[in-house]
């Protein structure tokens, strides 16, 4: 069996590719691997609904982190898809056979360890599976304490669920690793991608300007579509603090990135910046927890506020990223 | 946001467990806590429960009125809508639509109703008709 050891992360993706590399001897945190990635966005894509509700995120979607931050750095992940679950789980218990733990992607809703109250139609999950006893698979799920375990059936169904983002049984593990990282090439070079696309992606819905998009948008709900307009609000606090974002929509996790980063390539600016990002997380969960309150009838509806307190966390992004922007040298 | 100022708000929803969160200790350098959940998303998620067990029961209600198929309420129980399920049955929305009707859903061939019991995971006779009354859902 192989040794592996679990550790607890925020997020899915980012702390599967983590507890993955440092298995394999490559030690990131949680933190870096998000940063390095550019994985940090804002993006408001009414045209795909989840659930009837506008899609909304603050991060790219599922993938971008195992292969943006393989780029970064120069390592190889090898995918495999499967046709039939059959050989997905054939190819499952090979890689384990020869003591090699593998990331998967699975449905949150049909893996039996979840709490019943979390199981939501999310086909893009990320876990580590490290070992297989009799009918159990030993699991490392980044966003649990400690290991738990899942019968083979119940993780068959929720690798091979179809639908939007369907796994289609997804295992994956890195075959190359660097033997150092470069990181006063990488980490600069990280920034900029994320800062680009928060500052200057010619769409209005997304980054800074998808922000203000999403905030006249609620200033301007009616009274009369109540009922849309809690589930819109809930379902923006859903997705910026429960899906596993390390609290603020990942602006905790960018901002620690970024102090890290202060002192790894020794550029004391960074760590301003991310007191600026610190900042601008605190709003948002400000922002969370305005809308909460009112759900509740704690204080009086008002779009109007919550408009302004969005514009407000768009203004201090705004001006983290151009900080960032400057602090970075060519 | 300060380390001492986590929510530790014992949230119901997550089972006991603790979800890891990013926050700055004394000094301002950042570090992880471990936090028991925090009322504010407690009360998003309830609101996300809470609409599908209503969808669920209006469901129930138009089935017993024989203006909706038992699919219609299996749906919301197992937390899907009309797209989720389509996609998971691999069948078109107009389809599942037109299942939702009673008439439709009773001459319903085999193979349509398997399609619907492995997305589901539902056994034929659980499909065909309402859980009783005193289970809310059955998942």
């Amino acid at each position: 069996m192989t040794d592996f050891r679990h550790q607890q992360t925020a997020h899915c993706e980012s702390g599967a590719v983590a507890s993955l590399l440092r298995h394999s001897g490559l030690d990131l945190s949680e933190p870096m691997v998000f940063g390095l990635s550019s994985a940090l966005t804002f993006a408001y894509i009414p045209l795909i609904r989840v659930g009837g509700m506008p899609m909304l995120a603050y991060r790219m979607p599922p993938g971008r982190i195992i292969r943006g931050l393989s780029r970064r750095i120069g390592a190889s992940f090898d995918f495999q898809r499967f046709r039939t679950p059959e050989a997905g789980l054939a190819a499952l218990d090979g890689h384990l056979a020869d003591d090699r733990p593998v990331g998967l992607q699975a449905s949150v809703y049909w893996l039996p360890y979840f709490p019943e109250n979390m199981r939501f139609h999310f086909n893009a999950h990320n876990l580590v599976a490290y070992g297989r006893e009799q009918d159990d698979y030993l699991i490392s799920d980044p966003t649990f304490e400690e290991p738990v375990r899942a019968d083979a059936e119940g993780l068959q169904r929720a690798r091979f669920v179809k639908g939007m983002l369907a796994p289609k049984g997804l295992l994956y593990y890195p075959t190359r690793l660097p033997d150092s990282v470069d990181y006063d090439c990488a980490i600069p070079a990280a920034i900029r991608s994320t800062v680009n696309m928060m500052l200057r992606t010619p769409l209005p819905i997304i980054g800074v300007k998808g922000i203000r998009h999403v905030a006249r948008r609620i200033g301007r709900f009616s009274p009369a579509n109540e009922h849309f307009n809690r589930l819109f609000i809930g379902h923006m606090v859903r997705m910026q603090e429960e899906i596993g974002t390390g609290g603020a929509g990942f602006r905790f996790l960018f901002a620690s990135f970024l102090q890290e980063s202060a002192t790894l390539i020794d550029k004391p600016r960074l760590a301003r910046c991310a007191d600026q990002v610190t900042d601008a997380g605190d709003e948002w969960r400000r922002f969370a927890l305005y809308c909460a309150k009112m759900l509740k009838g704690r204080m009086t509806l008002d779009y109007q506020k919550l408009a302004d307190q969005l514009m407000k966390v768009a203004a201090m992004e705004e001006a983290a990223y151009r900080q960032l922007m400057t602090g970075l040298p060519e | 946001m300060r380390d001492r100022d986590v929510p530790q708000d014992r949230a119901r929803s997550l089972g006991g467990q603790r979800k890891r969160l990013y926050a700055r200790d004394e000094s301002g350098r950042y570090t992880t806590v471990l936090s028991s959940g925090w009322e504010a998303e407690e009360v998003v998620l309830g609101q996300a429960v809470d609409e599908f067990r209503r969808q669920a029961a209006e469901a129930r209600q138009r089935v017993k009125q024989g203006l909706s198929s038992p699919l219609e309420y299996h749906m919301y129980a197992r937390r899907m809508d009309l797209t989720v399920l389509a996609q998971a049955s691999g069948l078109f929305r107009w389809q599942v639509r037109r299942h939702l009707k009673p008439s439709v859903f009773r001459r319903l061939p085999t193979t349509k109703l398997t399609r619907y019991q492995q997305a589901l995971q539902l056994g034929h006779d659980e499909l065909t008709c309402l859980p009783p009354d005193h289970e809310p859902s059955h998942d």
